[in-house]
Parts: structure tokens; C-alpha cells; sequence
């Protein structure tokens, strides 16, 4: 360590005579957003740690510390383009270093859609202050003035000419204090070379030749091999267990019990019995050869057919309010015209294409962790709870993911693996099966609502009631927990655009038999399927295209502020000045997908087109899906179309691969069998029952337009997934008159 | 003893018979290009060639590869020059990529019993498939671009060019 400048205090703390490059860190702890940090260090150390966000090289090599998870958003892309251009480095002398699970980077929970949101502004101005060095390092060499001296592509040049390069600067900048963060200018937007640019990404070639190191690749340290049979039920226990047949098998070396957990689940393993062997196909047999008895605990009764009934006796009686205008009850209860709906969808599975998998190596004091994780800092905190060190001592090590979801914010993987080194002093990495991923998950909400409408002489919305009851997340923090948080309410259910005078939206409680996480998008995932599958019923019974309708009842350009109709809204924690649900942005989605789209073509019979609009994440989609029905019940998706508005986006290709993914991904909640329940037991296991969308189910061609838009960055990730199955099951209406209303699809075609 | 030949090297296999070759993949030669994505011949992430022909991995028992050729996306090409890899980058297909190399080593088996396949016969060949991160349309156009730089040409299999054996 040569020298380390604290800016919040402007001096620098220590000194020594070696120097090494330059290394500068954003303060991501305390308050002040705009505070920095620049530190000194050893080029060595800061590859090592990887704990900062941008390090110049004497070799002219820039490190940027991607303190993200990649999951396949592209973040590790995205976070080095904005340094990047900022900085005007040379995109061939960019590397980018993941950063392990460390509080000082302030939040790393890549999920809620929200890495360039929380990071770009901090990011940029990184960038800015390294340039701005530069340039000043230029001009002291020089004796110049600093107006004179430019910054392009690794270079400083003078107005004379005469240039230096970025690497040659690097000592010179070791003695300059960095400028306070406001003072160092940013480029306008016309400036950028490589934000809002469709760059290929920094994995791809790595990816292509099989190179890219998901969990289950890190071959250092050598590990043994850990499966576990786990309760099968959620507060179960185990009760008895013979492993004599396991030990017998070749390669199998161990049989280690896991505690069951305790109180809420939080991320805490389920327990059960590992199987260490020094091969994965040993520790597969050995699995299969242990015989175990349970204990089921108070879940054992868990049912899907009953707990469905139960929600859809919730939601069809009086509950909470969560925000009301006008006299909607009174009106319906007048109403002998009332449109009535009740919607249904059932749990669902993440189930990215990896399965949850981590290495942990543990001693005395302290414990590495290499894992596929979305939230290593989750990590930190789980494994040393697990293994009672304190957190700093947990050393958690980001491979790429193989997909998240959201499945791997939940780090129960890393503590099982880390309590099997503890226990068995070696590197133990713990591989769950894709049965171990559908059977003990963190499911996304089982849920039901209810929904009716007055319409008026017109056939617009006179009044509106919307109840929602679902399984919250609350209840796997929060043992026994029924009321579902606002934080759940807010995606898609709190923030409903429709315009209407008189409107109720009520909750109703609901328990959690199985442990509760989210999956991409989360509840708006339910709620978007009812509103925008309600709207396209109302827009039936008023004899009107679904598009104009769609647009007259979220009603006129203007900002909506739910918390003025007594609602709790928290907008994403975006502040609303800057982030506010603004109607002309979702219109305008609508508009360009209706133009994409060609909507109101005409169809040949058994073809029709579906469309929906929804706002998650602080960001705007609408989709029109084209779907053919064949007079069998076959289902087609022909193709479909989507917008995007999410402010400003700094990977233009990534956007599009995620709204297209996204949208594959929310047919999973429209064809899926969905995760059932029997005797507390998860009745699905693999990709045989538990379907997923393959190449023959999805769409061939998804065409997506961004929205171009200098508001600040939204989210990208997850809000394309909402608005699919609504959009899917509104065009089946239109191909064949018959209305979804239950998901999955299932056979409801056929019949 | 088993002997099979892996990406053009031979090999030796004395252990449990009735292993994956998947695993013996991963976890002996350290060849991780394959990956686990279901165990059951669900997903196609484990997809490799036996003799040119796309095999699912997670299900092909060591002993039935006796005297056969096996390659992995390792052995694809040298540095990612075989045109669906091409393809891929060119059409910037993957996300995550975890299912990818699966992928690639189905299309490339597609393409060399069927240098011009139809839409339909594309859809048909690479259902088997899995890709949660959902890029299906970008792998079907990175197939017919594929097709479209090995058609009419003799196609690269890896059996045939750079023997190392
Ligand atoms: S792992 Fe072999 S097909 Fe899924
Ligand atoms: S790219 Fe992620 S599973 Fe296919």
C-alpha cells in the first residue's frame, strides 16, 4: 500500500515509497452520495482484492471491479462501459475483476432490477475523476493549462500536439489530490462512445468456448463432492437414518447430518443428510442408497387443491384496504350488471438453467465460499450464522450464474456447503440435482383475485374492486407471517393505472406452507395477469378493441401518485420526483407496440392478437403477442412484439436479449404446470413435470423497440416477464373466445 | 478398462461402468464446457458428440463408449472458430450461457447431418434444448446464419481435421 487519500476528510493517511497504480473507490458507506474516495495502491493487491472500482496499471491496463452478480444481464458489461466511456479508456486495455461480497460496496443484491439505477451516476463520475487526472497530470508534466489538454482513448493530448499516454501518467497522478467529485465535469450525452451502444459483451467469446467459470467449474480448491436428501417437507425434520448401503458405495467418504433449522427460514438450509463422496457419481448412488425417515412437521397437511379453494374464499369476501377512491363497494353492490373475475396462478419454480452449487473451504478462522450467488453479502451472513464466525470473516467468491431468477438470493446452498467443511475439515462443494432445485425452493406466490367492474353508458370503468391473497414473502422472514409486506403489494397491485373515480383494491391474509422467495418480477407477475386480463374482459363486454380500451382506462397523460389515495407506496424506492408513474410513458409504450405490431391487421380465423401493458421496476413495456389456435386447442405462439421505456440504457443489445428473454420467461407462468403441493410434498421434480418453455413453445421471432429516453435508468431484467402471459392469454381470446382465467393454460383449450 | 478417445486424445476409464460419461467429463478430466442441468436427458446443457452425433451426456454410461470418439465443446474448434460458434458471437446469442454450450454442440450436429435445415427442422432438432434465459429466436437465427457460412461446404468435424490422437 503506497498511499490512500480519504476524501471525505481531503488528506491522504498513509505513505510509503513504493508506488503502483492508480486506484480510485466511490465511498459506497455513510450518507453523502457524491462523496469519493481515491486510493493508492499496489496494482498486486488491488487484483488481488479486487475491492475498488477502477485501477490504472502502469501497463496502462484498467481494472474495473464488477461488484454485481452476473446472471446474464450483462452487468459486468455494462458497469465498464460506464467507467469506460467516462474515462475514455481504451476498450482493448479494459478488464473487469469481480468483486467479492464485501459491505463496503454498499448493496450487491443483483436482483429488483436495479444495478445501473443504484450504480451509474457513481460509476460515471469514477470514470470522470480518472480522466480529469489525467488531463491534470498532462498539464502539470507540460506546465500547460488544463483547459488545453484533452483525454481520448488512453491518451492526453495538448493543443500543440504533443501527447502522452495514460500509462505514462500513471506515476504523475500519484501525486495529484483527486478533485471533489462535483467539480470534475461529466460528458454531455452526445459525448458517450460506448453507453447506449448495443457493444458486444466481455464474456461472450469466453462463453462460446465453454470458458466461462459457472459454480460448479471452479476446480481450485480440488473439492469432495456433497448431496443431500432434505426434508421433503418445509419444518420437517429428520427423524431416523440408516446410512450403511450409502458407505458401502465406492467413492463415498462421509455421511454428515444437518441441523434442522430454526424459526423463519430466512436462507437457512433445510437440514437433512449429505452424502460426501470424492466423485459426483458416487455421491449420486450413495444418495440414492440412504434410507431416511421424516418427522413432517406442521406443513405436512400442505394441499394445493384445498389451500386454492381457501384463497379464492378469501378474496371473494370483504379484507384490508389498501387504497380506495370514490365509492366503488357501494356501487357494485347496486350493480346488477357487474363484470366479475376470479384469477388464479400457482406456485412456480425459478428454476434457472444452473442449479444452486457452492464450494466452501472451512478454517479455524475464517471460511471461503466460491458460489453461484446474487447476493454475496447474503452469503456472508448466512454461512457465518451457519458456522458461528462472524460475517467478516466469511471470504465469498462470485462465479458467473447460470441464471438467478431470484433462486440464488437465497444462499442455503453456500451455508450447507460451508458446514460440511466444518464438519469434515475439507473443501466440500454441495451440488444440488435439478430435483433438489424443484422440490426445496423458495417459490414464487401461489395466488388468487378477485376482480369486479361497473362499466358506464360509455363502457368505461365506473367502478373497480380488486382483491389479492397470496402466500407472502414476509412469512420466510417472519415466522407465521400472513400479511403480505407493502413491498409485495406495490408490484402491480397498489399501483394499478386504471382511471377510474371509484376504485378499492383490498389484501387478504394468506400462510405459507412452503418457504416463499420471488422470481423475476415477483408478485407483479400475478397482479399484471389479472388487471390486464380484467381490462381486455371489459373492453369485450363494451364491444371495444382491446388496444383503444387498454388506452382510455388508464386514462390521460399525467403523473399518478398512489399515496394520494391513502395507499403505502414506496415506487421501487425510486423518489417520485424522479421516478414518478408517469401515464404518458405507459401509453406511449402502448402506441409503439400497436404500430409495431401493425395492431388491428386483419387475421385469419383461429389467429388473434393480445395485448398488454404493465409498469415494474420504474421502467414501461407493453407486448402484443400473435397466437394461432388450432380447432383442436393446439396452442402457436406465431410471434410477438414488445417496447421498453427504461430511461436511460447503457447496452442496447442487452436490453433487447432481456426483453426477449424476459418474455420467453413469462410464458413459463402461462404453459407451466406450476410447483403443487400434496402432503406437504412437492409433486413435481424435473423438466419432464415440471415444464418449462422450450425452442417449440416460444415465439421465434421477438422484436422489441427501446423506447429512447434521457430519464434516469430504470430497471431492464425483469419487467418484460409481467406483461407476457396476460398479453398471451388476451390474444388466445381473440383467436378463439375462450378466456384464461386459471393458470397454467394446461388443457383449458381442449376442452 | 475402457478406451474411448475424448477431443481426439485416448483415454482410459477403469472405474464404475455405469458412470456418466458427464461426469467423468467434469469431474476427471476437468473438461467443464458440459453442464448439469437436469440428469435425465430433459435439458441438453450436458450435450456432447459421440462419433459427430449429439449425445446427451448425463445418461450415456462410460461403458457404452467403448472404442467411440467423443468430443466436447472443448474440442469443437480450436478457438471458437467452427461457424455455430461463429454464429453465436455474431448474433450475440447467449445470456447467462450455462446452457449454451449444449446448445452449440446440438446445432452443430443439426448442421452436419443437415447443412440447410428447414425453420420446422431447426425447431425439431433443438427442443431439447432448455434455455431459461430464453434466446431461443437469437439460436434459431444463429443456426440459419450457420447454415448459411457451412452450406455447400464440407463441414468441420472434428473427427476429421487436427487429429492430435
Ligand atoms: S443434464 Fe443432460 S440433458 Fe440435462
Ligand atoms: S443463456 Fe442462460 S440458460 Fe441459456
Amino acid at each position: 500500500m503506497s498511499q490512500y487519500f480519504d476524501l471525505t476528510r481531503r488528506r491522504f493517511l498513509k505513505s510509503s515509497a513504493t508506488v503502483g497504480a492508480l486506484v480510485l473507490g466511490t465511498c459506497f458507506v455513510g450518507a453523502v452520495p457524491r462523496a469519493m474516495a481515491g486510493v493508492l495502491a499496489k496494482p498486486s493487491e488491488s487484483a488481488k482484492e479486487a475491492n475498488l472500482f477502477v485501477a490504472l496499471r502502469p501497463d496502462g491496463i484498467v481494472e474495473i471491479t464488477c461488484h454485481r452478480s452476473e446472471m446474464g444481464q450483462q452487468i459486468r458489461t455494462a458497469i465498464a462501459q460506464i467507467v469506460a466511456d467516462e474515462m475514455e479508456a481504451a476498450w482493448d486495455k479494459v478488464v473487469v475483476i469481480q468483486g467479492k461480497g464485501d459491505l463496503k460496496y454498499g448493496d450487491q443484491n443483483t436482483d429488483g432490477s436495479r444495478s445501473i439505477r443504484y450504480n451509474m451516476q457513481r460509476l460515471r463520475e469514477m470514470g470522470a475523476s480518472v480522466r480529469y487526472l489525467m488531463r491534470q497530470a498532462a498539464a502539470t508534466r507540460w506546465g500547460v493549462s488544463l483547459d488545453s489538454c484533452s483525454a481520448v482513448q488512453h491518451i492526453v493530448s495538448h493543443s500543440s500536439g504533443k501527447t502522452l499516454t495514460y500509462a505514462e501518467l500513471v506515476n504523475d497522478v500519484l501525486n495529484i489530490t483527486p478533485p471533489e467529485t462535483d467539480k470534475v465535469p461529466l460528458k454531455k450525452r452526445s459525448e458517450w462512445r460506448y453507453i447506449n451502444t448495443a457493444m458486444e459483451h466481455i464474456d461472450l467469446k469466453d462463453i462460446v468456448t465453454g470458458k466461462a467459470t459457472f459454480a460448479a467449474d471452479v476446480l481450485e480448491p480440488k473439492a469432495l463432492i456433497a448431496m443431500i436428501v432434505r426434508p421433503p417437507v418445509v419444518g420437517g425434520k429428520v427423524k431416523n437414518f440408516d446410512a450403511k448401503a450409502a458407505k458401502a458405495i465406492d467413492g463415498v467418504v462421509d455421511v454428515v447430518e444437518i441441523p434442522a433449522p430454526k424459526g423463519a427460514p430466512f436462507f437457512q438450509p433445510k437440514g437433512g443428510i449429505a452424502i460426501i463422496a470424492n466423485n459426483t457419481w458416487a455421491a449420486m448412488k450413495g444418495r440414492k442408497a440412504l434410507s431416511v425417515s421424516w418427522d413432517d412437521g406442521k406443513n405436512g397437511d400442505y394441499n394445493s387443491e384445498t389451500f386454492k379453494e381457501s384463497l379464492l374464499a378469501t378474496v371473494s369476501s370483504p379484507q384490508t384496504s389498501i387504497r380506495e377512491v370514490g365509492n366503488a363497494a357501494a356501487i357494485l353492490a347496486k350493480s346488477t350488471d357487474k363484470l366479475v373475475a376470479d384469477y388464479y396462478a400457482p406456485h412456480l419454480a425459478q428454476a434457472p438453467m444452473e442449479p444452486p452449487c457452492a464450494t466452501a473451504m472451512y478454517y479455524k478462522d475464517h471460511v471461503d465460499v466460491w458460489a453461484a450467488t446474487q447476493n454475496p453479502q447474503a452469503d456472508m451472513q448466512t454461512v457465518a450464522a451457519m458456522v458461528g464466525l462472524p460475517k467478516e470473516q466469511i471470504n465469498v467468491h462470485v462465479t458467473m450464474l447460470g441464471g438467478g431468477f431470484g433462486r440464488k438470493s437465497k444462499p442455503d446452498f453456500s451455508a450447507e456447503a460451508a458446514y460440511l467443511s466444518m464438519k469434515t475439515g475439507k473443501a466440500i462443494r454441495v451440488q444440488w440435482t435439478r430435483e433438489d432445485d424443484i422440490q426445496h425452493g423458495f417459490y414464487h406466490a401461489v395466488s388468487a383475485q378477485h376482480i369486479e367492474a361497473t362499466l358506464d353508458e360509455n363502457g368505461a370503468i365506473e367502478a373497480y374492486l380488486h382483491r389479492t391473497a397470496f402466500s407472502p414473502i414476509t412469512s420466510t422472514f417472519q415466522e407465521g407471517a400472513t400479511k403480505a409486506g407493502s413491498f409485495e403489494l406495490r408490484l402491480g397491485f397498489t399501483d394499478n393505472p386504471i382511471n377510474t373515480p371509484n376504485m378499492k383494491l383490498e389484501n387478504g391474509e394468506a400462510p405459507a406452507k412452503a418457504r416463499i422467495g420471488w422470481m423475476r418480477s415477483v408478485s407483479n407477475i400475478f397482479h399484471a395477469f389479472a388487471v390486464q386480463s380484467f381490462i381486455a374482459e371489459a373492453a369485450h363486454k363494451a364491444g371495444r378493441d382491446q388496444k383503444d380500451y387498454l388506452l382510455e382506462t388508464i386514462g390521460p397523460d399525467r403523473i399518478l401518485d398512489v399515496t394520494e389515495e391513502h395507499a403505502d407506496y414506496d415506487n421501487y424506492g425510486g423518489d417520485k420526483a424522479v421516478y414518478p408513474l408517469d401515464i404518458a410513458r405507459l401509453r406511449h409504450a402502448i402506441e409503439k407496440v400497436a404500430q409495431m405490431s401493425k395492431w388491428g391487421r386483419k387475421l385469419p380465423k383461429g389467429r388473434g392478437l393480445g395485448i398488454a401493458a404493465h409498469r415494474s421496476f420504474l421502467t414501461y413495456v407493453a407486448t402484443v403477442v400473435e397466437v394461432e389456435v388450432s380447432d383442436s386447442g393446439e396452442l402457436n405462439i406465431i410471434k410477438s412484439w414488445a417496447s421498453i421505456d427504461a430511461g436511460t440504457v447503457v447496452n442496447t443489445d442487452t436490453v433487447i436479449n432481456q426483453v426477449q428473454g424476459g418474455s420467453i420467461y413469462g410464458i413459463t407462468a402461462a404453459i407451466s404446470g406450476g410447483i403443487t403441493f400434496d402432503k406437504g410434498r412437492v409433486q413435481q421434480s424435473n423438466f419432464h413435470d415440471y415444464r418449462v418453455p422450450r425452442m417449440s413453445d416460444s415465439p421465434l421471432e421477438v422484436d422489441v423497440e427501446i423506447i429512447q429516453s434521457e430519464a434516469p435508468p430504470a430497471g431492464v431484467g425483469e419487467p418484460a416477464t409481467p406483461v407476457y402471459a396476460p398479453a398471451l392469454c388476451n390474444a388466445i381470446f381473440a383467436a378463439c373466445g375462450k378466456r384464461i382465467r386459471q393458470l397454467p393454460i394446461g388443457d383449458q383449450l381442449k376442452a | 478398462m475402457i478406451t474411448f478417445t475424448v477431443n481426439n486424445e485416448v483415454r482410459e476409464f477403469s472405474g464404475d461402468p455405469s458412470t456418466p460419461v458427464l461426469w467423468y467429463l467434469r469431474d476427471e478430466l476437468q473438461l467443464t464446457g458440459p453442464k448439469f442441468g437436469c440428469g435425465m436427458a430433459q435439458c441438453g446443457a450436458c450435450t456432447i458428440h459421440l462419433n459427430g452425433v449429439a449425445q446427451r451426456s448425463c445418461i450415456l454410461p462410460i461403458a457404452a463408449i467403448s472404442g467411440q470418439k467423443i468430443t466436447t465443446i472443448e474440442g469443437l474448434s480450436e478457438d471458437g472458430e467452427h461457424p455455430v460458434q461463429q454464429a453465436w458471437v455474431e448474433h450475440k446469442v447467449p445470456q447467462c450461457g450455462f446452457c449454451q454450450c449444449g446448445q452449440m454442440m446440438q446445432a452443430a450436429s443439426l448442421l452436419a447431418s443437415n447443412p440447410t435445415p428447414s425453420d420446422e427442422e431447426i425447431v425439431q432438432s433443438m427442443s431439447g434444448n432448455i434455455c431459461r434465459c430464453g434466446t431461443y429466436p437469437r439460436i434459431h437465427k444463429a443456426i440459419k446464419s450457420a447454415s448459411k457460412s457451412i452450406a455447400g461446404v464440407e463441414y468441420y468435424v472434428p473427427e476429421k481435421t487436427g487429429e492430435k490422437a
